[in-house]
């Protein structure tokens, strides 16, 4: 059966270049880099040339990058870092309601720890207002932390105009850039921002590595202490095969970005038009056209996500959903409730995230599976053209798309 | 995650629709939770006669939905009411832990049915 794979937002394929260059050091070359003799001196020179092929891709200098396992040790690093950095300036954390949990539980375990947190709404498109970003400042605020991109609708957030407030109130910014970063160009410098973190198994590195870009002169608490890797920024023996495939993928994906940049989000733009032309009662989770150019987040009203991710899966086809049941918890994504998406509809939400290796073949296969799908599971609903009104409000407001 | 069974009622459902003028309806679940699941029942001398289900659910709450339609036809009111969502659950092969307790809310959609059915009945 043919296997199709929309859920890159998830994770992504190593790619086959980078797995090759990552072999030699499982092999031969299994040296600890810190070591001072010829097995760590073979490897030392590849930990610092991913370090560049890094630092090339969200242009810094390679003295900024930090390595580390993943984004959340990044997000947990930038936070709590900072935190424990600044005690003496303040203790206010100003965050969104959109956040990766890897933000917001970290924040929230910031606030039992005395901090207070704001967590900026949005608004229905699932944007933010700059404006109560910037009233929200005090002089107690030690940082500002806002996603480049959202993982499950893909809104890009208006970045660089974040980082002038932040400079402007003298301000630290962090930045989760984990869906950006290898999809669309991220400039550091541009962007105003201090912290930064990235993750390699969302750009076609493996998975267990990522990377923190700490803006020269930001003062910052280790979250590991230890050896001297990193500079004493970040302890721990490098993971080589992995940051030598890091620093690959991110060569890779920098050199290839404008172009597929253009074709996925042409193969995106195919599969939301058909969708929307062809299926009714459906809705557009996120900005209508500021997000990443390979997420494509549609609800799909009268039925439930895990169900219809189960047909997808029957037919070959992996794609994600908000829906409570695919989060483990009982309630919807808290992205989808930020965004004040009817809770019925939040349990229908469906997430495509393509990546370089999908189609045209396979925008069309999912074009052509989906409409039977959704109307098999709208028969099986109590939701779908309900002659009688059902006994609780919520219900009733779905129909009104 | 699901047993074959659950796949095939999932994939195969019994009993889907509904049935006009049916003697008993029943509704459990609601929408923040992701479940809500209708039973309908025609009942005759006591006897199920015929059962119906909607469900808006995920995989675990379409197949215990079915399940338990396909376990109630031809059941007495009364041995249909000692159905219980533990025993679809069984009947299934099982379901992961974390489905027992929110998707699994078939039969008390059945015993609300009945419920339903003894109301208009007297």
């Amino acid at each position: 059966m043919k296997r199709i794979y929309m859920d890159n937002n998830a994770t992504t394929a190593v790619r086959p270049e980078v797995l090759e260059a990552m072999l030699p050091f499982y092999r031969e070359q299994f040296g600890n880099p810190s070591s001072v003799h010829w097995a760590g001196r073979a490897v030392a020179g590849a930990v610092e040339k991913a370090r560049e092929q890094v630092a090339r891709l969200i242009n810094c200098s390679p003295a900024e990058v930090v390595f580390l396992s993943c984004g959340s040790e990044g997000d947990n690093m930038a936070i709590k870092g900072t935190a424990d950095a600044l005690r003496d300036k303040g203790n206010h954390i100003i965050t969104t309601a959109v956040e990766h949990p890897a933000v917001l539980e970290t924040c929230k375990f910031m606030e039992k720890q005395g901090y207070r947190v704001t967590y900026l709404p949005v608004d229905r498109d699932g944007m933010l207002d700059l404006g109560e970003l910037e009233a929200a400042i005090t002089d107690q605020t030690i940082l500002i932390s806002v996603m480049w991109a959202n993982n499950e609708t893909g809104n890009l957030y208006p970045i660089e105009e974040i980082g002038a407030i932040a400079r402007k109130y003298k301000v630290r910014f962090h930045t989760d850039a984990v869906q950006a970063v290898g999809k669309v160009p991220v400039d550091v410098q541009k962007a105003n921002v201090d912290l930064l973190v990235l993750s390699g198994h969302k750009l076609g590195a493996p998975k267990g590595v990522g990377a923190i870009y700490i803006r020269r002169g930001t003062k910052m608490t280790p979250l590991l202490h230890g050896g001297h890797q990193e500079r004493n920024r970040r302890a721990g023996t490098h993971n080589v095969a992995a940051l030598v495939g890091l620093g690959l993928a991110c060569e890779l994906a920098g050199a290839e970005m404008d172009a597929t940049m253009a074709r996925v989000r042409r193969l995106r733009e195919k599969l939301e038009q058909g969708i929307m032309n062809v299926i009714p009662d459906v809705k557009l989770n996120g900005h209508p056209t500021q997000r990443l150019p390979n997420t494509l987040n549609i609800s799909f009203a009268y039925i439930e996500g895990e169900s219809l991710l189960l047909n997808f899966d029957m037919k070959g086809v992996a794609a994600s959903s908000g829906s409570a049941c695919t989060s483990g918890s009982l309630e919807p994504s808290h992205v989808m409730g930020a965004m004040c998406v009817e809770v019925t509809l939040a349990h229908s939400s469906t997430r495509f995230s393509l990546g370089r290796d999908n189609t045209e073949e396979d925008v069309d296969y999912v074009l052509e599976i989906l409409p039977p799908i959704v109307q098999r599971l709208r028969e099986m609903s109590p939701l779908y053209n309900c002659k009688e009104p059902l006994s609780c409000e919520e219900c009733n407001i779905v129909r009104r798309i | 995650m699901y047993s074959d069974k659950v796949m095939d009622h999932f994939s195969n459902p019994r009993n889907v629709g509904e049935i006009e003028n049916a003697d008993g309806i029943g509704e459990v679940g609601n929408a923040s939770c992701g479940d809500i699941m209708k039973i309908f029942l025609k009942v005759e001398n006591n006897v199920i006669k015929d059962i119906k289900f909607k469900t808006f659910g995920c995989g675990a709450a379409i197949a215990t939905s079915s399940m338990v339609t396909e376990m109630a036809m031809g059941k007495t009111i009364d041995e249909a009411m000692e159905l219980t969502n533990a025993a679809v659950a069984e009947a299934l092969d099982g379901l992961p832990t974390q489905k027992m307790h929110c998707s699994n809310l078939a039969a008390d959609a059945l015993h609300e049915a009945i419920k339903n059915y003894k109301e208009k009945h007297g």
